[in-house]
């Protein structure tokens, strides 16, 4: 794995983690409940290297 | 709130996990090829060129031995794995043939990671079944380009070396846009150097690159060769035709055009390149759903209509594009190129027996042809 890709991986789980802590923090949308989720699928995907 | 939000994030987690768990299979399922009577060895790309040791882009290289010493070939399938036509004539040209004279290089999985890779968003079924006479033989349906997991991220724009071409940024993981490659180029740019080095260092006098390609497209059911290669390219498609009665045609390779298989192993090696196409409906845009039985018979109906219209660059009625004729397509012009290349060339034979040519596949179908490996010594048993 290259250095670039792996910066790409790091900056995946960045997003991830960020995603996740608006998911938590979030008290009152149940819109960004969900579109939080859906966000995070495709990088839960790539970091745990499925697709 | 908070039991909302449980019930989000599991119902998500149940979800996403029915959808990566197939994809995960797929990727990791490894289809038996049984290394027949003609094999000698089985070695990996890797030992060509550094840099794929290890990867999922890494694959073997079947090596076929005649008795007698002669000319050398190389077989390319899978370059694009969503075309596999290629795939099971090289299959089953390792489970049957025999080289009398020379040495014959085949490669199942060119572009492997595209092999493990997919196209959800193109409806594409993860396996096809082909039907043999002790059950069914089960292969991955690939994609045209390497896997992202492999290769990552795409450049906005693929600038080709050593060309400085301009391609679409996909191509940078598409193993026929990146001949002839470097050592410490993106990883497909590592595959095909490797194969440039495995044509230089074996002094391979052709290379066969098996592909499919839609029947809209003009470029189908035909042999692309450069100039070098265009006499036996124009002396096979002359002779399928009136031996065995199917057309394929001659296309110029163009000169231009950097990073194809069929440009640029003529121009930085010895080697006489060729790239078959044989047409493929199922990759057409306007057809109905990408089923495995479209994949199989190439019967459409949309297609059907715009063949009356004279839409399509291929004859096509009602007995579709069936996938024993694509490959007997590919397993007669490879046939007829190395015996063309041994005509002119005797001191550099290549010569080849336990292939059917067309009739023959059109008639018993290529799964006849696979051989159990169950049955199979194991240890002569290889998984791709």
């Amino acid at each position: 794995m290259g250095l670039i890709m792996i910066v790409y991986y790091l900056l995946s789980l960045y997003i991830a983690v960020f995603l996740v802590w608006n998911f938590v923090r979030e008290k009152k949308s149940v819109n960004d409940l969900i579109l939080y989720l859906l966000v995070l699928i495709p990088l839960i995907l790539r970091i745990l290297r499925v697709k | 709130m908070t039991g909302l939000k449980i019930a989000l994030v599991l119902l998500m987690a149940v979800l996403t996990a029915l959808g990566a768990f197939p994809l995960y299979e797929h990727r990791h399922y490894q289809v038996p090829v049984v290394a027949g009577p003609g094999v000698t060895k089985v070695v990996k790309l890797g030992e060509f060129a550094p840099g794929l040791n290890g990867s999922m882009a890494d694959t073997d290289v079947f090596v076929l031995e005649g008795a007698r010493p002669g000319g050398k070939a190389l077989l390319l399938a899978n370059t694009h794995a969503n075309e596999p036509a290629g795939l099971l004539t090289a299959v089953l040209m390792i489970e049957n043939a025999v080289l009398e004279q020379g040495t014959l290089y085949i490669i199942p999985e060119f572009n492997a990671s595209a092999g493990r890779n997919t196209k959800p968003g193109d409806g594409y079924p993860l396996y096809f079944d082909i039907p043999t006479d002790w059950g069914s033989k089960r292969f991955r349906m690939g994609n045209r380009d390497a896997s992202p997991l492999e290769q990552w991220p795409d450049p906005d724009v693929y600038i080709h070396f050593p060309e400085k071409q301009l391609l679409s940024y996909l191509d940078v993981r598409n193993t026929n846009r990146t001949w002839p490659g470097r050592a410490d180029g993106p990883l497909m740019e590592k595959v095909t150097f490797a194969a440039m080095e495995l044509l230089r260092k074996e002094k391979v006098d052709v290379a066969i690159d098996m592909h499919g390609a839609e029947t809209m497209f003009p470029v189908t059911n035909c042999i692309v060769a450069p100039i070098k290669s265009s006499k036996i390219a124009t002396l096979v498609s002359m002779t399928v035709k009136a031996m065995e009665g199917f057309d394929n045609h001659v296309e110029p390779s163009p000169a231009n055009f950097h990073g194809l298989s069929h440009r640029e192993i003529g121009d930085f090696s010895d080697t006489l390149p060729f790239l078959l196409e044989a047409p493929i409906p199922f990759l057409d845009q306007p057809t109905g759903p990408k089923t495995v039985t479209l994949l199989l018979d190439g019967k459409d109906p949309f297609l059907l209509s715009l063949s009356r219209a004279k839409k399509l660059f291929v004859p096509y009625d009602e007995s579709g594009w069936p996938m024993d004729k694509r490959v007997g397509q590919h397993c007669s012009v490879s046939l007829e190129i190395l015996r063309q290349f041994t005509k002119k060339n005797p001191e550099k034979a290549i010569v080849m027996s336990g292939v059917p040519r067309y009739a023959e596949l059109v008639k018993n179908g290529v799964g006849r042809y696979f051989h159990d490996p169950a049955k199979a010594d194991p240890k002569n048993v290889h998984y791709e």
